[in-house]
């Protein structure tokens, strides 16, 4: 049965789903050119594998979300995981199973275009190498619709580093860009360093923001904190998405940086999703953050 | 002739406290460090089995601890306070609270 926007947002155990809606609908409705406009849906940090007290739906979360993602109306023009698709092991193994799971589970969404990149737990205890096995490359760029998307990879370094060479293909290819472009960059980890305290920063993550400040339209989306943030950098953007598995505390607000407790009596609280509504002609991504349940 | 020397003495400087402290997955021993600010001391690191990070974010300080080696981090704290400091290098489950308190005086 096909969902309408509000109908998605009433459904429960949605972590960190960032999607535009209604502007198509509204634009379709009119005469107003829009051409350009698209939306899409970020899911992060699905940790598939992780078992515990914090998410006792940890088998089932990811594939409510796939579900949910199918029952759209309107479906996204395309889809991202912005990484931590899996739950760290040491065993090279259980991490190939982990992730063979995770993308038999992801392949039953209808919308086929879509886009991985890795996490530190997917991605740095093997330099990635088991994730470029199921997923392909861990940076990389696309276009869509007079967007220039780049994903950065700030994990396969379990130093947290982009690392030079990295760094230098960014340059290279920020170079064949205008300087009015609409660049959309996806990562895992945050690219300032927003509580390095906690391992919430890229080493080298300046030199990216570096490069990309003179670009005018520039927007980041990433995950790894498991909640959702908003802090500007200049004139860019960094937009944190939720967790499909469990929350994680405000930076600093305790000792540890532990998962934020299930409660029974308000699940998957926490846990979010976000309505993105790309829209071109002005490089504008508005934002509306939903909760998962209503009170 | 004065006595005494023009020159100063290396003797009359005390050599820096050193505070050892053993990394394993995923705890630091000792995990709670107290210093005094202005006095020097130098942090003799190892690691009980891999590749570990030692930073401490408030002091722009971090090394890594080598396996099979001693990783000496010299440090002169400028500040009062309580910070951390944490493993910077991804080393598994159990990473994500791998890290210790820097208390100030």
């Amino acid at each position: 049965m096909a969902i309408d926007r509000r109908e998605f947002m009433r459904l429960a155990g949605l972590g960190g789903v960032v999607f535009a809606s209604g502007l198509r609908q509204a634009l379709a409705a009119t005469s107003a050119g829009s051409d350009g406009d698209f939306y899409f849906v970020q899911l992060s940090d699905a940790h598939w594998g992780f078992e515990g007290p914090p998410n006792p739906d940890a088998k089932g979360t990811l594939k409510k979300a796939v579900a949910a993602v199918n029952a759209l109306a309107e479906p996204p023009d395309f889809i991202v995981f912005t990484g931590d698709l899996t739950h760290t092991t040491d065993d090279p193994k259980v991490r190939r199973q982990r992730l063979s799971q995770f993308r038999d589970i992801v392949s039953e969404l209808k919308v086929k275009t879509v886009h991985f990149m890795p996490g530190e737990h997917d991605a740095s205890l093997d330099n990635g190498e088991a994730f470029q096995e199921f997923f392909g490359r861990t940076h990389y760029t696309f276009d869509h619709k007079g967007v220039h998307f780049i994903a950065l990879d700030n994990v396969s370094d379990p130093r947290a580093s982009l690392g030079d060479a990295q760094l230098k293909w960014l340059a290279d290819d920020l170079a064949r860009q205008p300087k009015n472009a609409n660049i959309v960059v996806l990562t895992h980890r945050p690219l300032f360093d927003l509580y390095p305290q906690w391992d919430w920063a890229t080493k080298d993550g300046a030199k990216a923001i570096d490069l990309l400040m003179p670009y005018a339209n520039v927007t980041v989306f990433y995950g790894h904190i498991h909640q959702e943030h908003h802090k500007m950098t200049g004139h860019i953007n960094h937009h944190a998405a939720k967790s499909l598995m469990f929350p994680l505390p405000v930076a600093g607000s305790q000792p540890q940086r532990n998962p934020v407790p299930w409660d029974p009596a308000a699940p998957y609280r926490g846990l979010g999703f976000r309505n993105v509504e790309a829209e071109t002609k002005e490089a504008k991504y508005e934002i509306t953050e939903l909760p998962v349940q209503k009170a | 002739m004065i006595a005494g020397t023009a020159g100063v003495s290396s003797s009359a400087e005390p050599k820096p406290k050193v505070i050892k402290i053993l990394a394993r997955r995923f705890t630091y021993t000792p995990n709670k460090i107290t210093l005094k600010k202005g006095v020097p001391v130098v942090f003799e690191l190892q690691t009980a089995d891999v590749l570990m990070g030692f930073s401490i974010p408030d002091f722009q300080t971090r090394a890594d601890i080598v396996p099979g080696k001693i990783t000496k981090v010299p440090l002169t704290p400028d500040k009062e306070g309580t910070f951390t400091f944490l493993c910077d290098i991804f080393c598994g489950s159990g990473h994500e609270t791998m890290n210790g308190t820097l208390v100030v005086e």
